[in-house]
């Protein structure tokens, strides 16, 4: 059955909301295929606003992935502002995708993106405008299968009630066998139902089906255990890992979109996963092993990627891109590329390493050169320990201070407050680190005009790190901290001018981690939120820590369990986690050990270049580290004759 | 913030201007006059257009552009002037600058400049204004009443606050014709300051004849350009340029 765009009734509403062209698609290299073509439909969705979620890799990624298979078609949808979703809600216009716009509940699929937990109540707003039953329970053969992905779906249990499924890890080959078995299924009739269907996605091991799992508690609150309620269902289920990244240079062409985006620029992805051992970050513990993408495909990705876009930045991303093992060849060759046209190349999440600004000079040299970021994350040597974030202040200082002598004038310095053991004392070498920056800086420019600007979030403990038994500290504590650090900076007197700070409060930290480490019964939260008129809690003027609050007051009052319980909280190695079925690979005792060390200060090495500390994921998921260096020449660029200029190439 | 620009950098001059003609259309239509400069430039490198660049530590491309139609306006006549560093043929720029450009926004003609004075020469514009659910005869009697006054003063939300001005004097001529769904005002308004748009023509006449428009208007700026003999056609400001090619 064909389906009808609901555009002629969206077009009416356009004109009453803010930036209409973001819900009218026509990006550069979309796809619209045939609706009565494809077996298979998915819908993808970037659960925030469309300038957000456009340039999201993830979804660009799977989008290509999906549209590449003659049999299946894929659009994108993304979260509508309060304005518009008034209207639509007036008019019956449903949940529509930007492609062709669709209505969403028509699809087979729903693939949500979740980067962060921020984006639960945008998706419940997609779900119900998509005229889809919020509780899967309540769903039939009708309405699409509501799938979960990204970091955040490594812990769903708070989501499970809204949604199908989740998948853990990287999407490229999960999405093609999830189609595959949904293909078969079709084919076949649809057999069994919704069920059925269900139950071969679960039993295949690609997704993991919540409905399957039944929760048992203790009566203090604690999970007594979580077990498979059908034969077949397997008692974990594990993280998928793309091997060989040259096998899948996706995006090939890149969404641009008409409207602005978060990121005017192209990026290519040059390793997946990170090995440094941050003990906070959940993106490097969940994206185990380090497989580098080849510096030849890196190139190749460059040049088809500009030649289909027309951006004139390249965003060269991974989890720590100057890890790289031919970074420096990377960066010159193509600096050398590229020298005389108006590219630039950036090179986000680099460590403080004074390699690294040799490397930011090599990249700024035809293009902008904007500000220079690094991230020390703990503001005392102590605390850089514990978080196992091996920088001392030495390199810290010869690095600023040789940005400052090669011509930066900005730097940007990124910490965390809230890090497990932290004293208000380890927050407060803040502000004497960002005196010594600029007082060294100074000295090696020669000029009073640089600048320091440090950034500081409150940290919130994830699940699949050694910090997942962690307090987090209570937001109070969190205020007052960051309230004495701007004080000490402020207060010096000799170059408090050339510092800036810049910080959030500890409140919608408190929300992050009440739905990062929650379980089940935190979905009743969420929900009661939603019903509150919650959305968007990723942007300060759309977040009520107060309507989060109130709604858990509600939720949980016949729970023996309150968001301090989630929070708060320190856990023991005895205590069921929410997310321990879920398999990322980490052997959980190697992580609780490595918690240990954390708390004895005791620093951790990575793999790529000492022997392997058995932190289980190679042996467990039968995968291993692929990196360089390959050794491979990067050739200048063809110059492609122009086929506008007179007499060009003759 | 940047860091000093190699001062050895090459400012290469510009050796020949065009103008270029574009469309609006559709969907796109809803794309405001900076997501379209985005959009143009983006459209610009792909077709491998040799821009000319500014100097300076932030080298911008030189592109003017004049009288942008406002966000949710379709247009059919909208202009904007390149300078290149290498002579382009103007034929080759309109199919591969418009074959670059996503279906909506499309290159209608391209001439080499060889005037001055060209936004001078873009004196008023003829927009055509859909409104669905109004009747001929509402819009007619409305119509005949603002034509009749000498000055209808309107209210526009500005940056700067509640700006009011004339929206009659700049309306040189207005007819009311049937179409489809909705009855058709067709519009032509001299350019001036404060720019007088179809939405204060529209305000205007709800002003005088007080009538209700619920679904929104539709409309299309249909032409650009010099005021002809007649004193109220709008002529193509590529005349000129055309002209002096040929001569």
């Amino acid at each position: 059955m064909t389906v009808q765009s609901v555009f002629p009734a969206l077009e009416q509403l356009l004109p009453r909301v803010q930036k209409p062209v973001q819900y009218v698609g026509g990006e550069l290299n979309a796809v619209v295929k045939p609706w009565d073509d494809a077996a298979v439909r998915w819908c993808l969705m970037y659960p925030d606003a469309y300038e957000v979620g456009i340039p999201n890799q993830g979804v660009q990624i799977l989008y290509e992935v999906l549209n590449e298979r003659a049999d299946t078609l894929c659009e994108r949808t993304y979260a509508v502002w309060p304005d518009l979703e008034k209207l639509m809600r007036e008019n019956g216009v449903p949940q529509f995708t930007v492609d062709a716009h669709r209505p969403v509940g028509a699809f087979d699929a729903l693939g949500v993106s979740f980067a962060t937990e921020l984006g639960y109540t945008n998706m419940l707003t997609a779900i119900d405008l998509a005229g889809v039953p919020l509780h899967a329970v309540d769903r039939d053969e009708t309405h699409p299968l509501v799938i979960a992905g990204g970091h955040a779906a490594f812990n769903p249990e708070a989501i499970s009630t809204f949604i199908d499924g989740a998948v853990l890890g990287d999407g490229e080959q999960a999405v093609l066998a999830i189609t595959d078995i949904i293909a078969d299924f079709k084919n076949q009739g649809s057999p069994g139902g919704r069920d059925e269907l269900l139950m071969r996605l679960a039993k295949s091991g690609v997704m993991y089906v919540p409905a399957f799992y039944d929760v048992e508690y203790l009566e203090d609150g604690r999970i007594r255990r979580v077990s498979p309620n059908r034969p077949g269902v397997p008692w974990r289920v594990a993280k998928h890992t793309v091997m060989d990244l040259d096998e899948w240079p996706f995006p090939k062409a890149p969404l641009v979109p008409i409207a602005e985006s978060v990121h005017e620029r192209m990026s290519v992805e040059i390793f997946r996963g990170c090995t440094r051992g941050c003990r906070f970050c959940q993106a490097g513990m969940i994206t185990r092993p380090v497989r580098e993408r080849s510096m030849t495909t890196i190139a190749d990705m460059v040049a088809n990627g500009l030649e289909k876009t027309g951006y004139e930045e390249i965003g060269l991303l991974s989890l720590s891109s100057a890890d790289h093992s031919e970074i420096a060849e990377i960066a010159k060759g193509l600096a050398d590329r590229y020298e005389d046209t108006q590219t630039s190349l950036s090179l986000p999440s680099t460590r403080v390493d004074a390699f690294n600004i040799d490397l930011a000079n090599e990249l700024s040299r035809n293009g902008r050169r904007s500000g220079l970021t690094f991230a020390p994350e703990g503001g005392s040597e102590r605390i850089r320990k514990v978080i196992n974030k091996m920088v001392t202040e030495e390199d810290l200082i010869r690095t600023v201070t040789a940005a400052y002598a090669s011509g930066w004038r900005q730097v940007k310095l990124y910490f965390m407050c809230g890090l497990p053991t932290e004293e208000d004392e380890d927050v407060l070498q803040i502000a004497r680190l960002a005196h010594e920056v600029i007082k060294a800086g100074r000295e090696a420019s020669g000029r009073k005009d640089i600048r320091c600007t440090v950034s500081i979030g409150g940290f919130v403990p994830k699940p699949h790190t050694p910090f997942q038994w962690a307090a987090q500290l209570d937001h109070e504590t969190t205020d007052s901290r960051l309230y004495k650090l701007r004080d000490a900076i402020r207060q010096d007197r000799e170059f408090g001018k050339s510092i800036g700070v810049r910080y959030h409060d500890g409140k919608p930290g408190v929300v992050e981690g009440l739905l990062s480490r929650g379980d089940r019964r935190v979905g009743k939260v969420i929900e009661q939120v939603w019903r509150d008129g919650q959305r968007f809690d990723g942007w300060s003027e759309h977040f009520s820590y107060d309507r989060w609050m109130a709604a858990a007051e509600i939720a949980f009052a016949d729970e023996p369990v309150d968001v301090n319980w989630y929070t708060i909280r320190e856990r023991d190695l005895s205590e069921v986690l929410a997310w321990d079925h879920l398999d990322s690979g980490l052997d959980k005792e190697w992580l609780w050990d490595d918690w240990q060390d954390a708390l004895s200060e005791v620093e951790v090495d990575d793999c790529r270049w000492t022997p392997c500390f058995d932190c289980g994921v190679c042996d467990h998921m039968g995968t291993e580290i692929q990196v360089g260096p390959t050794n491979a020449v990067m050739l200048p660029m063809p110059t492609i004759p122009s086929r506008v200029v007179v007499n060009s190439g003759t | 913030m940047a860091r000093d620009r190699d001062p050895g950098r090459e400012i290469i001059p510009a050796v020949q201007k065009l103008r270029i003609q574009h469309a609006k259309r559709d969907r796109l239509r809803f794309t405001s006059h900076r997501d379209f400069q985005r959009a143009f430039e983006r459209a610009l490198k792909r077709a491998g257009v040799p821009m000319a660049y500014s100097a300076g530590f932030s080298p911008h491309p030189k592109i003017s552009y004049a009288n942008a139609a406002p966000t949710g306006v379709a247009s059919e006549a909208e202009y904007v002037e390149i300078g290149v560093v290498q002579v382009v043929d103007p034929d080759k720029l309109l199919t591969v600058l418009d074959e670059v450009l996503p279906p909506g926004l499309d290159i209608l003609a391209v001439v080499e400049a060889r005037t001055p004075d060209f936004v001078a020469r873009l004196e008023a514009s003829h927009w055509r204004i859909e409104l669905p659910g109004t009747s001929v005869a509402t819009l007619e009697q409305a119509l005949e009443t603002f034509m009749a006054s000498d000055e209808v003063l309107v209210d526009r939300l500005t940056k700067s606050g509640i700006r009011t001005f004339d929206a009659r004097t700049a309306v040189i001529r207005a007819n009311v014709e049937l179409g489809s769904d909705c009855a058709i005002l067709q519009v032509v308004v001299r350019h001036g300051v404060p720019a007088v748009r179809p939405d204060d023509v529209l305000a205007a006449l709800k002003k005088v004849a007080d009538f209700a428009q619920e679904i929104p208007p539709r409309v299309t700026r249909l032409a650009q350009g010099p005021l002809l003999e007649d004193g109220w056609s709008v002529g193509d400001p590529f005349t000129l340029d055309r002209e002096a090619t040929q001569a």
